[in-house]
């Protein structure tokens, strides 16, 4: 059988998933953790904490400042040091807290027992209330409050829940290790979405390079109701939301849209797994997985670490120095942002710190366009970036708005493909914030 | 400096192994073929002026960036090899190499770096070339040596037109189909290449290999070949079946003239080429219907480098009306 | 060969004829009424096509100016104030003069003041970079070296120093435009009255950080400290904006400005053609004139 992907566009590039068979292992907690305000989409927390308060692993340090908004727990247990402006991945100053580390208490409602809790008697409301003051955001880079969309607005009528299992960023793994190790404990997560959406089907997007990762997930989810496995096509990005709700259900999100017009809730399996430790242990989003790799990194792992983390300590664990490294990447290759320096902190949305070597840190020579329209082929949005790259290039806004540009999620298909080494995409960015920023005066 | 620096760009950080040379290079080595078929037929006179058509790009896109555009010379990426390749590809392997001197510099200078370069140029350059020979010595550009199975002894072979030249002078005397097909090689003839004509269009059959090849590394799509030479072959069907007295089938327009090289090499350029699998299918049909028009109707024989060249001026139109429809807005 | 000759006289001329009255019957009904005092005032203009004055090129000033009762707020910045002369003869209005403007970088972080501490990878778009990152040597609020700026400079008036790694405004060829404060994504450049024999006070920093932080990533931050403010006690004409000194246009550059540049600890305060000099011990500066002009 033909397996499913989305229908126009996507690239398939080296998959180089070196970590793919590294354990999760744990990372003790750093002496010092800077936990950045503003982790997610929407409005930065407001701090509950000032200078010397004492907080254990789970005292909330920030609350939700709006609606869309997100509450910010302590990763470690000791004093708040300050809270002051620190630099961010772009070497931007940013307001964080920062908590000095003294012991490794956690608060007691917390149950860390490595049981499974998969019974549970609460209702959608009560879920719903458990997830926002969790403080769990989407775990696959999004970082969308997960709160938010377990509510389907009024008029509305959801129909699935999809989880996104692709993980089609090249050398991650966090999202695979975590479906072999905690299988149960995401479909128990899914089966809480489920109930918080009042839904009776989910279904599992899972790319077919994970074929372990899909038999252990078929064999348990046997034992749930209405849960499905859906092995996928290879294909990047599938992960993009828009994309994986095309591959899984056939169904195209209008432009502009959201999943829910189409009627799917859309998930990560991180994000589902973190629901069942919010809910079924009471734990908040105070630790993720994530995976430390690259070609410069001698030890690629899959490190569980605490929010708040310098990157310097994984690079540390993973055997990684920065004398051969090139480039320090949060997130995946095709989407992740470079950084300016490793003492950034670990956030919410960091699913893998990759190190790219000296000699494929650099970008090769540009040349000119041939116009063999290889980029308007893999443009998942089907665009013509090639077009709204001259666009950016030469500042005509009005007719990039015209040309769709908006609709772009930066996925980088284009200048991967280009034979001609355009950066495609750096100047479609430029397109975007500066169009963007036309839009927006305009209201 | 004590420390080396962090490098920081923007995603996507990693990049795909495809190069614009090793597309070039790609194409010619699609070439190969029917330029092995055509050193069969033709002996020396094929390989002289092979070397001499991409010597001559080479040179001219050499001395026109480094002296009057005074630019990085870019003859490295492979693309004046190609114009070169299918210039010479364009033309009788007896055509003298004065004259092949002045057909590169129309191909490099009128047809390619005046608009800027590789990328920019919206006519294909080897048929600029190719037009403009043909239009400037007629008489040496229709004259064709009759292949020889490997001739390398002499280089005066016997010179005459092609089959669609024969066809259609006959055709304008009133002649008989029946009588006209005395007169011009088989169809397998045709098909291997034991004919008449410009060095590399012969073969047909090493054309078609070529071709393949560029499918299998992803170098063209199907869809200009495909709608060129389908139409073709529907337009032509419909006059022969309408009156085969008169019209030539639609395989012998298929085998003969340049169609193929056309088809697969010349259309499918992708500088000049539409952008979209769309308008990929409307650029063949039209260069399809362009190309029968000329031969049956035309004064010229052979109408595929107008056809293609008159279609290369409408690309930026094609590329509007044929716009990709945006994900989200079925 | 005679009826040819006539044939083709008569069929051309009688195509000529109509095509002729149709364009008379078209340029009459369609005819529009226009000021030919645009074209006047259209005639005196530079013809850059710049869009310094604020209007989309020439020919729209010279409708605005044949539109307005008066020049206040209208005047080429390129032209200047002859050709503003010249408009307000063609109009008959009350010209208004303005001092000649230059277009000042506020920023100095080289090079050498400001050291790489990563490699920039990417497009040389000021854009781009900026919403990525702070920049090559730090500063969220410096130049970022790259040279947006000089692309959109019609006037050939700014050049990329290699050295400094900053652009450098040409005095004699700059029109003040506004092109390169427009395009800067981090509104470096601010246009400043030429001054008398090119004098120019200012200072050359915008950063807005704490003085330690900002001192970090430039040798040449202003921090902040307030000294050049106690200098001089102009009633506005040097003031704190947060931790960032701003010295106004209207600065006695003349009297004071040698003090201000001497004041500054950090060398952040830029005097163009005008010397440092240390302030004399304990004597308040003498006050400043009216305005220069």
């Amino acid at each position: 059988m033909e397996l499913k992907t989305f229908k126009k566009g996507g690239i398939h590039p080296e998959e180089n998933k070196l970590s793919v068979s590294a354990p999760i292992e744990s990372l003790a907690p750093p002496a010092i953790v800077s936990i950045p305000i503003s982790q997610h989409i929407g409005a930065p927390s407001k701090p509950l904490v000032k200078k010397g308060d004492e907080v254990k692993v789970g005292t909330p340090i920030a609350e939700m400042s709006s609606f869309i908004s997100a509450f910010i727990h302590s990763s470690v247990s000791g004093t708040v040091s300050k809270i002051d402006d620190v630099v961010d991945s772009s070497g931007l100053r940013k307001q964080a807290i920062i908590i000095k580390t003294d012991g490794d208490t956690w608060e007691k409602s917390i149950d860390r027992s490595p049981e499974l809790k998969k019974n549970f008697t609460l209702d959608a409301s009560e879920i719903i209330e458990k997830v926002k003051k969790a403080g769990i955001v989407g775990l696959g880079g999004a970082t969308f409050p997960s709160y938010v969309k377990l509510m389907v607005p009024k008029g509305k009528k959801a129909f699935a829940v999809v989880i996104n299992g692709v993980e089609c960023e090249p050398y991650l793994t966090s999202d695979h290790r975590i479906m072999l190790e905690k299988t149960d404990e995401i479909l128990v997560g899914v089966s809480l979405i489920m109930k918080a959406t009042n839904l009776k089907k989910a279904i599992i997007g899972i790319e077919n390079n994970k074929p372990d990762a899909i038999s252990i997930m078929r064999t348990k989810a046997k034992n749930f109701e209405g849960i499905e496995i859906l092995p996928l096509k290879v294909m990047y990005p599938q992960g993009a939301e828009k994309q994986l709700i095309q591959a899984v259900t056939g169904k195209e999100v209008p432009a502009g849209g959201l999943p829910i017009d189409v009627g799917a809730v859309i998930f990560n399996v991180g994000t589902a797994f973190a629901i069942y430790e919010a809910v079924q242990k009471k734990k908040p989003l105070v630790e993720r997985v994530v995976t430390v790799t690259g070609k410069a990194i001698p030890k690629p792992s899959n490190l569980l670490c605490r929010i708040g983390t310098p990157v310097a300590n994984l690079l540390e664990q993973a055997g990684g120095s920065l004398e051969n490294a090139g480039k320090i990447i949060n997130g995946g290759p095709m989407m992740g942002k470079a950084l300016v320096t490793p003492d950034v902190p670990i956030t919410k949305g960091t699913s893998g710190i990759l190190v790219m070597p000296k000699e494929l840190a650099t970008r090769k020579k540009e040349s000119p366009c041939i116009r063999c329209a290889k980029c308007v082929t893999v443009c998942p949005m089907v665009l013509e970036p090639y077009l709204l790259s001259r666009l950016g290039r030469k500042y005509l806004w009005e007719r990039f708005e015209v040309e769709k540009g908006m609709n772009c999620f930066e996925c980088g298909s284009c200048s991967f493909t280009c034979p001609a080494n355009i950066p495609l995409l750096d100047y479609i960015r430029v397109g975007k914030t500066e169009v963007g920023r036309i839009i927006r005066s305009r209201k | 400096m004590s420390k080396e620096l962090l490098t920081i760009s923007l995603s996507p950080h990693i990049k795909g192994e495809e190069t614009t040379p090793q597309i070039m290079y790609g194409v010619a080595i699609a070439l190969l073929p029917a330029l092995i078929v055509s050193i069969i037929f033709f002996g020396l006179g094929a390989i002289k002026v092979t070397l001499f058509a991409v010597a001559f790009c080479l040179l001219f896109e050499f001395l026109i960036q480094k002296f009057i555009m005074k630019v990085e010379s870019s003859i490295g990426d492979g693309s004046a090899l190609i114009t070169g390749l299918l210039l010479a590809f364009n033309l009788p392997s007896n055509f003298p190499i004065w004259m092949l001197l002045i057909g590169a510099l129309a191909a490099m200078a009128i047809g390619k770096l005046s608009f800027g370069g590789l990328g920019n140029n919206p006519f294909n350059p080897a048929l600029v070339g190719r037009v403009f020979l043909l239009i400037c010595f007629p008489v040496q550009m229709t004259s064709w040596p009759l292949p020889k199975l490997f001739s390398f002894s002499s280089l005066d072979s016997v010179t005459g037109a092609t089959a669609l030249g024969v066809a259609k002078e006959a055709i304008k005397q009133g002649q008989s189909i029946a009588h006209i097909k005395t007169l011009i090689p088989g169809n397998l003839d045709l098909f291997l290449g034991q004919a008449g004509g410009s060095l590399g269009e012969v073969s047909a059959l090493a054309l078609i290999l070529g071709g393949l090849y560029m499918l299998y590394k992803k170098i063209i799509t199907w869809h200009i070949p495909v709608s060129f030479i389908g139409t073709v072959i529907i337009f032509t069907g419909i006059l022969w079946a309408i009156n085969c007295e008169q019209y030539m089938s639609p395989l012998f327009h298929l085998l003969t003239g340049g169609l193929m090289l056309g088809a697969i090499f010349m259309a499918t350029d992708m500088v000049t080429s539409p952008m979209t699998k769309k308008g990929q299918l409307i650029f063949g049909v039209g260069c399809g219907l362009l190309t029968v028009i000329i031969r049956i109707f035309g004064a010229y024989p052979e109408g595929v480098s107008f056809a293609i060249l008159l279609m290369n001026a409408v690309v930026p139109l094609i590329n509007i009306l044929s716009k990709p429809k945006p994900f989200g807005t079925n | 060969m005679g009826s040819l000759l006539l044939n083709s006289i008569l069929l051309l001329g009688s195509v000529g004829l109509v095509a002729a009255s149709v364009l008379f019957f078209v340029a009459k009904k369609f005819y529009v009424y226009e000021n030919p005092k645009i074209d006047e005032v259209d005639d005196v203009l530079p013809s850059a096509n710049c869009g310094g004055c604020g209007f989309p090129g020439c020919r729209a000033f010279a409708e605005a100016t044949v539109g307005a009762t008066d020049l206040e707020e209208l005047f080429c910045p390129v032209g200047g104030n002859e050709t503003m002369k010249a408009v307000a003869k063609i109009l008959g209005l009350e010209v208004v003069e303005k001092g000649p403007m230059v277009a000042v970088l506020r920023c100095n972080g080289s090079n050498e003041n400001s050291p790489k501490k990563i490699n920039y990878d990417g497009v040389s778009s000021c854009l781009s970079a900026h919403s990525m990152y702070a920049g090559e040597g730090g500063c969220p609020f410096g130049c970022l070296k790259l040279d947006d700026c000089v692309r959109v400079c019609d006037f050939d008036a700014l050049k990329m120093d290699a050295k400094t790694g900053l652009p450098v405004v040409d005095e004699k060829k700059c029109t003040a435009c506004g092109a390169c404060v427009d395009i800067c994504p981090r509104n470096i450049y601010e246009l400043r009255p030429i001054g008398k024999q090119s004098k120019r006070v200012y200072v050359a920093c915008l950063n807005t950080e704490k003085g330690a932080i900002a001192k970090k990533n430039c040798a040449v931050a202003c921090i902040g400290c307030n000294k050049c403010v106690k200098v001089y006690d102009s009633g506005g004409a040097v003031v704190m904006k947060g931790l960032l000194s701003y010295i106004s246009p209207q600065v006695d550059v003349e009297n004071q400005g040698g003090y201000l540049v001497g004041s500054c600890p950090t060398n952040a305060i830029m005097g163009i053609n005008v010397e440092a000099k240390k302030l004399p011990p304990k004597k308040k500066p003498s006050k400043p004139k009216e305005k220069e002009s």
